[in-house]
């Protein structure tokens, strides 16, 4: 009995988790090449709708999900044609991408609001995918092991490979990488539109997964923990995972509080927690003195080939 | 014959002010095709938004209104956006100076007197001011980026809003409606001659003036702009980022709150959980489209205030969904920041080509 509950926690903490892995996973890549962009909830909403459109008409989950991630990587490209293209404020832009982000997938979203839409469920046989306990392991929708799948990847690409290599030495260092011969602003481009791809797949998981169907502002923040997730991780993909997780766990006590009839806090409380617990995290590790020294040199700063 | 740009010394004046323009303009075109290609009347739609509430004069007052608070919470952004301090958490600052303020009025319910309109705009002022001090406390002593506390913030202050709506201090007469008492008469702002316009309207406007006057005539806004625009040449000249960084916050949150309370002293009359209404995220909008100036700002709140009354006649008119506002709201910061190139940069049509094409 215990175990039941025990088990169906973990998943729900699996859940609450994975989207907002995914989408921090492509912000870390985004901030390692030297942009910030502070669109991602946006991003992370044009992708839910989108998948929900897409399923909606063909029926296939994992079309939904390839939807949302072209949906999310095509946003992205008018951030990085501001940003990179036109020099403007990464910043501004990027609120902007996420103002814009929340209107255009209510827009879309309008005809959708209300109609489910067919889960996207577990890609394992039933057999262990509604096993008692084995379900904890083989019962989540493909996006969960892609997560894990991406998070080992994305270390691997940033610690292993030449282009990760040439990725963080654009984000350290702009001009050395030009002057070497990098082209500074391609490089940024793709790591931008693979941002905006992640952050899509993170909002198909809340449209075609958690609820699954579309609704208003369905991400509710979350992208901007997201972004949180990355300072706290300190840019480094195996401590975003667990990052990740720690929110999953502060998130979803909420839910099984209110389950559990806690009436002694106000479920408004509960509500608030992953916002507060948000700033309470980004407190206790600017007590680590070396924070300001992981963030990538050059983020957040324009950049302009000279010559 | 090759488009060249070519970097400015120092940024255009003419362009800073054409651009907001440009801007505009472009929104309505583009906005215009995006429209008619999803299969709703592009242009009429572009029509009701931008021209019918210019054209109708019955629609000015509702002008002025909408606009008020969009000021007053842009006036105070672009102090901090001008010193860098990206506060984007003005809604929450907003919702917790309206909430400070009714707090007061539910104090002071059964009393009456002229004393209490002021002491509820205080205690809005207040509120904002205390709600923004988190964000600058731990940006000077923790270092904790402000975009992200502040807007944090902002949710936690609406589930606040919610808990005193469905708690403490829903209406004992209301009929279990989560709401707060109607406000009474001596906290109700009065509106001016035979119009609907309250007594807030005019503040905005004459706040965003003094701002004007502070940020051009005196040592403080000098200390801002310098901070922002050369952060080393101010810390050689002694100013102090943290202390900017601190008048940033509160200034904001401070004027934030201040436009909660006259809002919900002016056309709500009383707390509503629908409160809160995203003023504070297109004050963002407003702040950048009016290039961080009191003065731009008031006319880009005026823009900003006829694409809300003319989006709300287009719903009615034409059935264009709500949503399409925000739409054309974001590109028109979109497109803002995208001419901002033109402030930076000259275009040039050189005639040479490129050296080492054939």
């Amino acid at each position: 009995m215990s175990t039941v509950i025990f088990i169906s926690i973990i998943m729900t903490v699996v859940g609450a988790s994975t989207p907002i892995l995914l989408a921090a996973l492509g912000e870390l890549i985004v901030e390692k090449s030297g942009v910030l962009n502070l669109g991602v909830e946006g991003m992370m909403l044009v992708g839910a709708v989108s998948a929900v459109a897409v399923v909606s008409i063909t029926g296939f989950g994992l079309l939904g999900v390839l939807a949302a991630m072209i949906a999310g990587a095509g946003a992205s490209m008018i951030f990085a044609c501001l940003t990179l293209t036109l020099t403007a404020n990464q910043v501004a832009t990027g609120l902007a991408l996420t103002i814009f982000g929340v209107g255009l997938s209510s827009l879309m979203g309008e005809s959708y609001v209300g109609t489910t839409v067919d889960i996207l469920g577990p890609i394992f046989p039933s057999a262990l995918s509604d096993h008692p306990w084995l379900r904890v392991v083989f019962g989540y929708s493909p996006l969960v092991y892609f997560s894990f799948v991406m998070t080992f990847a994305v270390a691997w690409f940033l610690k292993r490979s030449r282009v990760g290599l040439i990725l963080r030495a654009v984000g350290e260092n702009g001009q050395s990488a030009h002057s070497i011969g990098y082209s500074v602003i391609g490089i940024r481009y793709m790591a931008i539109a693979f941002g905006g791809a992640m952050a899509g797949a993170g909002g198909s998981f809340y449209s075609l997964v958690l609820t699954p169907m579309w609704a208003e502002q369905l991400t509710a923040g979350r992208g901007w923990i997201a972004l949180a997730l990355v300072v706290f991780a300190a840019w480094r993909p195996v401590r975003l995972l667990f990052g990740a997780y720690l929110f999953g766990v502060v998130m979803t006590l909420e839910l099984h509080a209110k389950a559990a009839g806690f009436a002694l806090v106000a479920p408004e409380f509960l509500a608030a927690m992953p916002y507060l617990a948000t700033i309470v995290v980004l407190a206790l590790i600017s007590l680590r003195k070396s924070t300001g020294l992981q963030a990538p040199a050059c983020l957040g700063q324009p950049f302009r080939p000279t010559a | 014959m090759l488009l060249k740009l070519e970097k400015r010394s120092q940024p255009s004046t003419p362009m800073l002010c054409l651009t907001p323009v440009i801007a505009v303009g472009v929104t309505m075109i583009v906005g215009g095709m995006i429209f008619t290609s999803m299969g709703y009347g592009g242009f009429s739609a572009v029509w009701s938004i931008f021209a019918t509430p210019v054209i109708d004069i019955d629609k000015w007052q509702d002008l002025g209104i909408k606009a008020a608070p969009l000021i007053l919470i842009a006036t105070g952004l672009s102090i901090g956006f001008r010193a860098n301090v990206w506060n984007i958490g003005a809604e929450g600052q907003y919702v917790i100076g309206a909430l400070a303020g009714t707090g007061v009025a539910l104090a002071t319910w059964h009393m009456e007197g002229f004393w209490i309109l002021p002491l509820m705009c205080l205690a809005g002022v207040l509120g904002g001011m205390l709600y923004a001090a988190i964000p600058a406390f731990l940006k000077t002593r923790l270092n904790v980026n402000e975009v992200l506390s502040s807007l944090m913030l902002t949710y936690a202050a609406i589930q606040l809003l919610y808990y005193l709506m469905r708690g403490p201090w829903k209406d004992p007469e209301g009929f279990n409606f989560p709401q707060s008492r109607l406000f009474n008469d001596s906290q109700i702002l009065p509106e001016i001659g035979n119009t609907f316009i309250h007594l807030g309207v005019p503040l905005a406007f004459l706040v965003a003036i003094i701002a004007w006057f502070l940020m051009s005539r005196t040592m403080f806004g000098f200390e801002i702009r310098v901070v922002g625009a050369a952060p080393d040449a101010a810390q050689h000249s002694g100013f102090n980022r943290k202390r900017t960084v601190w008048m940033a916050l509160l200034g904001a949150g401070g004027l934030a709150g201040f436009a909660g309370i006259l809002e919900a002293a002016g056309p709500f009359g009383q707390m509503v959980p629908q409160f809160p209404t995203g003023y504070g995220f297109t004050a963002i909008i407003v702040a950048f489209l009016g290039r961080l100036h009191p003065i731009g700002i008031i006319l880009a709140g005026i823009i900003l205030a006829i694409s809300y009354v003319g989006g709300e006649i287009a719903q009615t008119t034409i059935g264009l969904p709500n949503a399409a506002t925000g739409v054309f709201q974001a590109m028109m910061l979109f497109f803002l920041l995208a001419t901002d190139i033109l402030v930076k940069y000259r275009l040039r049509f050189s005639h040479q080509p490129r050296s080492g094409a054939a």
